[in-house]
């Protein structure tokens, strides 16, 4: 079978990158998913928050996925439900399995990687004790509740403070579990301002920062953790330690980007943000394969997420058109303070209007100065009240500084206490 | 006598962190917003707190066991226990379509309960 383009992964990435590549001339489209619905993750994100930025309106998950499925169904773009695609190659040769079809393979004339993120798991963290039942991954346990409406245990101990956490602990209390406690080994949330105040200060749930568990109790259920503080190298101080009773342990500890499919296709990965590398057109390594949303880097927004995808639509169908790669001139150098940035190269004449590089700093900094400079000459200085490494920042370059460099090779983009240079 | 609460707002996931200058029990400043919503929600919130909910309810004969729902407005923060225990041994029937009002002016709040989640009918 031939496909103009292959959309792997129906969550939120998936849906607006298929749909904005069929806006954009492609025909022949097909998402593949392997779960029965599409929507990934917004599903059982129940909760309100999503779309301020896309629909200017504050919706639910579902409510947010709904609309984009909507627009789906008017289009004659093919979908594969329950099937798991178990390959890519470098030729983007899609194989795909399911129980109707049998063995798929799709000769496809791009691909768009959208598979998302999945969460740490406990053994990425090497806590002590038994491996009783009631040790959850927060996503897991959101999606027995939300999706299963089965309760995880009774009194909860949430291990770390992203926002899916954060929300976990509202949704048990609203449940009628006792949420015991969140703690945060980093002396700062990872999660949203707004899920602090919502989830945890609206039930007085204590959030302890600089907090961590050294050891789960229990051998067939859990039945208690130790936590203790930990220093300023993150170790723990033996002599803080305190017993604390509970049946379930959640852990809301970081999620990566599920890359197994873009290492077998051949895409170089970043190690900061184990998603692939990607130019200005979302284009990875691997010419024709393109990636977006959590694979390519973990968002706090779903709406950033629609975006990057429309744009990797976008660039999929006319690299379908012209069957050319973006090939790029500039590269873009994190220097300190930055942690990475989304792209990491770019081509300036495949940009709009705007040039939109998005970026994670490397810990808290309060009163400090994005600076942006071409080839080390300072262009663009924000003042930011507030820089933490849980929520991403972005900047703005517009097309005409780089219609007035047209010898650029290296944009930098750094964090300064006070005006350089 | 002036009293200076911090407050975050939770319009957004910008979470602006607002002053509000309160005397005698009224507003008298607001600073700190980056958009209208946020200066209201400062007003509202240090003298009528109110939270918008979302939860979910059982479903009979559907495609999915629970479907996600929501209050279409916002309900007092002190109404919330009372709210979701209302909840307590409600089971939709499937089919249920996102937007539909499955339980009207709960608690007297003047607000629905409405779906946000398609449920379709199960066939056998």
């Amino acid at each position: 079978m031939r496909k103009d383009i292959v959309v792997i992964g129906g969550g939120p990435a998936g849906l607006a990158a298929a749909i904005s590549a069929y806006e954009s001339g492609s025909t022949d489209v097909m998402i593949i998913e392997r779960e029965q619905r599409l929507g990934g993750i917004l599903n059982q994100c129940i909760h309100n928050g999503f779309g301020l930025h896309t629909f200017k309106q504050e919706l639910t998950g579902p409510e947010y996925s709904e609309r984009y499925l909507k627009r789906l169904s008017e289009l004659p773009i093919d979908i594969k439900l329950d099937t798991m695609v178990i390959d890519v190659t470098p030729q983007k040769k899609v194989i795909a399995i399911n129980s109707s079809d049998g063995i798929l393979e799709i000769e496809a004339g791009a691909v768009i990687l959208a598979m998302g993120c999945r969460e740490r798991p406990r053994g990425a963290l090497n806590i002590p004790g038994f491996r009783p039942s009631g040790i959850f991954s927060a996503g897991t346990a959101q999606k027995f509740v939300n999706i299963d409406g089965y309760m995880p245990g009774k009194e909860i101990v949430i291990l770390g403070s992203g926002d899916i956490g954060l929300i976990m602990a509202r949704r048990l209390t609203l449940e009628g579990a006792h949420v015991k406690m969140v703690l945060e080994l980093l002396p700062y949330s990872g999660g949203l301002k707004r899920n602090i105040v919502q989830c945890l200060n609206d039930f007085a749930i204590p959030l302890k920062l600089s907090h961590t568990v050294t050891r789960i109790h229990g051998k067939d259920r859990v039945t208690g953790v130790t936590i203790a503080q930990v220093d300023s190298e993150l170790k723990p101080i033996r002599k803080t330690e305190q017993y604390v009773a509970c049946d379930t342990l959640l852990l809301s500890v970081g999620l990566i980007p599920e890359n197994e499919l873009s290492r077998k296709a051949g895409v170089a990965i970043n190690l900061k943000t184990q998603g692939p590398f990607v130019s200005n057109t979302l284009e990875t390594s691997v010419p024709g394969i393109f990636a977006c949303g959590n694979v390519l880097h973990v968002h706090d927004l779903v709406d950033y997420v629609s975006e990057e995808a429309e744009m990797a639509g976008k660039y999929a169908a006319d690299y379908v058109k012209s069957n050319e790669s973006s090939a790029t001139t500039v590269k873009i150098e994190t220097q300190q303070g930055v942690r990475y940035s989304v792209p990491s190269t770019v081509n300036p004449d495949l940009i709009d209007k705007f040039l939109v590089i998005r970026f994670r700093v490397t810990e808290v900094f309060e009163n400090h100065i994005v600076t942006v400079a071409f080839d080390d000459q300072v262009l663009q200085q924000r003042q930011k009240r507030i820089l933490t490494p849980g929520e991403m920042e972005q900047v703005l370059l517009p097309k005409a500084w780089f219609l007035k460099h047209p010898d650029l090779k290296s944009i930098q983009i750094r964090i300064a206490k006070e005006e350089s240079q | 006598m002036k009293d200076i609460r911090e407050i975050t707002c939770i319009n957004c996931p910008l979470g602006c962190t607002l002053t509000v200058e309160l005397e005698a029990n009224e507003v008298i400043k607001v600073t700190g917003f980056q958009c209208p919503r946020g200066e209201k929600y400062a007003r509202k919130e240090v003298l009528d707190p109110r939270r918008s909910i979302t939860t979910i309810l059982p479903v009979r004969g559907g495609d999915l066991p629970m479907v996600s729902v929501k209050t279409d407005g916002d309900i007092p923060k002190t109404k919330i226990k009372e709210l979701i225990l209302a909840l307590k041994g409600i089971v939709l029937e499937a089919p249920i379509q996102e937007g539909q009002v499955v339980v009207a002016d709960v608690c007297q709040t003047g607000v629905n309960i409405i779906a946000t989640k398609t449920i379709q009918k199960q066939t056998p």
